[in-house]
């Protein structure tokens, strides 16, 4: 159980950060919000699963440490939600490619035979649906927008194709979760996954990138190159004082 | 109406009466313009002002912290908006705006060409800068301009939340380790005087606030704001056992106010030519934001145009 | 800084509770309608001042001339026969 809710912890904790990173930056003072938005409501989530993991390991742990005091090796979130912002397009393929598969993960997890997660999961759900439908429009105007921004696009899902494939491999501890009850069956929801992404990507003109090699290991906390910067950064003050009250 | 009274006595006739002046009213050419200058500039102030303290979102120290710093750079964000708005109303646009921005020509609040440089800025930003900030839109609220009296009344509205943050985010570094305390002095050591240059030029050397005073654009002038910051942070520093610095800070019994030391103006002066320690990878970062984001704008008119023409 | 992809104005109305008219909250900047819901949604509800949100193009406004005010507003001034002050009714009359 630990490792499923530090999974979803950690896949909302580093995209909103990543999200967070645009806050001040963004393509007009009006995106700008909306992301900062989709950065609020994944922190939010985030918080919720930290907030159990801490009671159920009942070790007197709060949020924050399970947030700012593992290392690299011990996060737990997909190689996806780590990728660098890049462009705004490769923000939006992130996230949508993110956001399809969240969207259908959460409505399975609301069935769950732990309350409190299907809880989460239910309350997460509405604000997931929102971010599907931002991430989705966004695809859709980039893609069939002008030549510079569907070729942006495009080459964006590209890039981000190969870390898709995780999303929608169990781990060994989904598979036990699964099976006790209370996590996801991704296979169920795989199909679902599938017809979402190429209903977009066909309305918004583009190709879907052929499923090669599909990258893995975040969830067993071998990471990309990117997330111990994240981590450098996010958890400096914790770090560079300890056992300090922020 | 049988007399005839110019259009500007009565326009100055209603501003007297309290009576607010609407987008389509008659205006002077130098209200409007005013007016322009003043929204535009508190407009950019917001939207520059997000950059110091988005330098801290990704190290924000816990994860209450970091939602309560990027919603509240958020709303400076949509007060940016709100303010660009009532600029708009007044006949110019958004991307005009912008363009004196960041071309150099416009100005924005000094303030923010200052460096954050720990976590204990967030408080004293919080604190301090938001609060000389509110000083003056509180009076705002009352002005003359309809719009943006509208959007001052929304902006204080969600700004109360901002000076309470940062001084949570002190009274908690006050309260912890001597380093917490100490990162805490310090922060508070250097945002002290710029906050207090925000309120401007002392008022015998303000040259357009009379006249701004009259049209009920600007409702307090500079000092009296700056004593009525001075009051209240003097009081308030004392609960974080904090001080301030400025030995010349006392109370004035019979005043019934602070006494307070001399502002260096040369340093003022010098951060608004543009000599301030950020001013220059502040514009950077608006021109590259905006720079970047253009060929998206132009993607989404594009697209927002084939939909319009397939319905 | 290409002039042709600046966002055009909406105006935002929000109902802020069920039961309620759309009230005029302030304008911004959207590509199109979707896009402007959308916005308005992240910029003036975020403090749930909304249940239902109306974003109308501002150059589909067409507003009163302030020259006009007399003309339009002044002539109900002294119709004051549709208020119900107007009329005496005897003292002790109830329900009316």
């Amino acid at each position: 159980m630990r490792d499923f809710l530090l999974l979803l912890a950690d896949n909302t904790q580093i995209l909103g950060h990543r999200l967070g990173e645009w806050c001040g930056h963004g393509p007009e003072l009006e995106i700008d919000m909306a992301m900062t938005n989709l950065a609020l409501d994944l922190i939010g989530q985030s918080r919720n699963y930290y907030q159990y993991a801490a009671e159920l390991e009942g070790a007197g742990r709060t949020e924050d440490d399970l947030a700012y005091l593992r290392d690299a090796r011990e996060f737990r979130n997909c190689l996806l939600v780590e990728q660098p912002n890049g462009d705004f397009a490769h923000t939006v393929a992130r996230n949508f490619l993110f956001d399809s598969w969240h969207y259908f993960f959460l409505q399975a997890l609301c069935q769950s035979n732990d309350e409190r997660l299907a809880a989460i999961a239910g309350k997460s759900l509405k604000e997931v649906t929102y971010h599907l439908r931002w991430s989705s429009e966004w695809v859709i105007r980039l893609g069939d927008g002008t030549e510079e921004s569907h070729s942006r696009i495009q080459d964006a899902f590209d890039n981000l194709w190969t870390f898709r494939g995780e999303l929608l491999t169990p781990a060994p501890f989904e598979t036990e979760a699964a099976s006790a009850g209370y996590g996801v069956d991704l296979h169920a929801i795989r199909p679902l996954v599938e017809d979402r992404l190429s209903d977009i990507l066909a309305q918004a003109t583009l190709q879907r990138p052929e499923d090669g090699w599909m990258q893995s290991g975040g969830k067993t906390g071998r990471h990309s190159e990117h997330l111990g910067y994240i981590l450098a950064e996010m958890q400096y003050v914790q770090r560079a004082y300890p056992n300090s009250v922020w | 109406m049988s007399t005839q009274v110019s259009l500007e006595e009565r326009f100055q006739a209603r501003i007297d009466a309290e009576q607010k002046i609407e987008p389509k009213d008659w205006m002077p050419e130098a209200y409007r313009k005013t007016l322009i200058r003043q929204i535009s500039q508190h407009a950019h102030s917001e939207v520059v002002g997000m950059l110091p303290e988005g330098n801290w979102i990704t190290r924000a120290p816990s994860l209450r912290r970091k939602v309560a710093l990027l919603a509240k750079i958020q709303d400076e964000a949509g007060h940016g908006l709100y303010l660009y708005s009532a600029a708009e109303t007044l006949g110019i646009s958004r991307e005009e705006l912008y363009n004196e921005l960041l071309s150099g020509k416009a100005k924005y609040s000094s303030i923010f060409n200052y460096p954050t440089l720990t976590w204990a800025d967030m408080g004293a930003v919080g604190w301090l800068v938001d609060g000389a900030a509110i000083m003056n839109q509180v009076a705002l609220c009352k002005c003359s301009y309809g719009p943006y009296a509208r959007a001052m009344v929304r902006v204080c509205k969600e700004e109360s939340f901002h000076q309470r943050q940062g001084f949570e985010l002190l009274l908690t570094l006050s309260k912890g380790t001597p380093e917490q305390r100490a990162m805490a002095q310090d922060a508070i050591n250097r945002w002290w005087w710029p906050s207090m240059m925000m309120f401007g030029p002392n008022d015998s050397d303000s040259p357009h606030s009379a006249q701004s005073m009259r049209w009920k654009i600007k409702r307090y002038s500079n000092d009296t704001l700056r004593q009525k910051f001075v009051d209240m942070i003097a009081e308030q520093i004392k609960v974080l056992n904090m001080t301030l610095p400025d030995p010349d800070l006392r109370w004035n019994e019979e005043r019934g106010h602070y006494d307070f030391g001399a502002i260096d103006w040369t340093e003022f002066n010098e951060v608004l030519k543009g000599n301030g320690p950020c001013n220059r990878e502040r514009l950077a970062a608006r021109r590259k934001a905006w720079e970047e984001g253009a060929w998206v704008r132009e993607a989404a008119m594009a697209h927002a145009a084939k939909r319009q023409q397939s319905v | 800084m290409a002039n042709h992809s600046e966002f055009p104005l909406w105006e935002v109305f929000i109902r802020s509770h069920g039961g309620l008219n759309h009230k005029h909250v302030g304008s911004l900047h959207a590509a199109d309608a979707q896009m402007a819901l959308e916005h308005a949604r992240d910029v003036y509800t975020r403090r749930m001042e909304g249940v239902s949100i109306w974003v109308v193009p501002s150059t589909a406004i067409t507003a009163s001339d302030p020259a006009d005010t007399d003309p339009f507003f002044e002539p109900a001034r002294d119709k004051i026969y549709r208020h119900p002050t107007f009329y005496d009714i005897p003292e002790g009359l109830k329900h009316m």
